[in-house]
C-alpha cells in the first residue's frame, strides 16, 4: 500500500511486548475513547495481529489505512469512522 | 445477533486457562457473546485457596515448550485472569460455575473471584447456547 496515503496519525499504541490479542485489545479500548476522523497506528510485532486487526476494522465499520511493515515490527494504521 | 460462543472450561493450568481466555477475548472483540462454564478444576482456578494449579502447565506442554510459556509469562505477558477481566470490559462475556461442579467440590459462591456471575445447570447451559459453537478446553 502507498504510504504517501497515509493521513495524519493522531495517537500511536506501542503494543510490541503484547502477544495476540493484546495489540487489537489495545486498539479497541483507544478507538472507544477515539473522536471519528481520529487515526491510530498500532504498533506490534504479533504476527497474528496482521491479519485480525484488519478483519476487526472491517467488522466494526471503521477504515483501515494500512499494515506497514517497519523494522522488526508492523505499524497498523486505523482511522475511525464512528 | 451473533451466535454466542459458549465454553466448558473444564481444565485448571495455566496453559489451558489461557487458551480459554484466547478464544473469550477473540469472540468479545468480534461482538460475539460469550458464556464460559467453569467445570471442576477449570472452576477451582477461580477459587483463590484452591487455585495453586492455575500457575502450572499442563502435562501436554514438552519440557522446552513449558520454558518458553514459563519465559512469556515472566516477561510480563498478560495471563489468563486478566484477558479474561479485559475481556469483560471490552464485550458481553458471563462467566457461570457448573452447579454439580460446585456441590462435588463443596464451593459456595462467596469462594469464587468476583469475576465469576452466577451459578448455573448444564441444561441452562446448553439451552442458553442455542446453536453457537461449543468449546470444551
Amino acid at each position: 500500500m502507498p504510504e504517501e496515503s497515509a493521513p495524519v496519525i493522531s495517537r500511536t499504541i506501542d503494543a510490541r511486548g503484547s502477544f495476540c490479542p493484546g495489540p487489537l485489545m489495545e486498539l479497541i479500548r483507544n478507538i472507544r475513547e477515539a473522536q471519528p476522523g481520529d487515526v491510530i497506528a498500532v504498533l506490534s510485532a504479533d504476527a497474528g495481529s496482521r491479519t485480525d486487526i484488519p478483519r476487526w476494522v472491517e467488522k466494526a465499520g471503521h477504515r483501515m489505512v494500512g499494515v506497514f511493515s517497519r523494522d522488526g515490527y508492523d505499524e497498523i494504521v486505523v482511522e475511525t469512522l464512528h | 445477533m451473533d451466535e454466542p460462543l459458549s465454553i466448558v472450561l473444564f481444565s485448571g493450568t495455566d496453559d489451558r486457562l489461557t487458551a480459554a481466555s484466547l478464544f473469550a477475548a477473540g469472540a468479545a472483540v468480534l461482538g460475539r457473546p460469550v458464556r464460559i462454564l467453569l467445570q471442576y478444576w477449570g472452576l477451582e482456578a477461580f477459587c483463590a485457596d484452591r487455585n495453586a494449579r492455575a500457575a502450572e502447565i499442563s502435562g501436554d506442554a514438552s519440557e522446552t515448550g513449558a520454558a518458553l510459556f514459563a519465559d512469556a509469562r515472566a516477561g510480563g505477558q498478560v495471563n489468563w485472569a486478566e484477558t479474561l477481566r479485559q475481556s469483560k470490559e471490552l464485550g458481553e462475556v458471563e462467566i457461570s460455575a457448573c452447579a454439580q461442579s460446585m456441590d462435588v467440590l463443596k464451593l459456595q459462591p462467596a469462594d469464587l473471584d468476583p469475576m465469576v456471575d452466577g451459578v448455573e445447570g448444564i441444561a441452562g447451559f446448553l439451552a442458553a447456547a442455542g446453536n453457537g459453537q461449543i468449546l470444551f478446553v
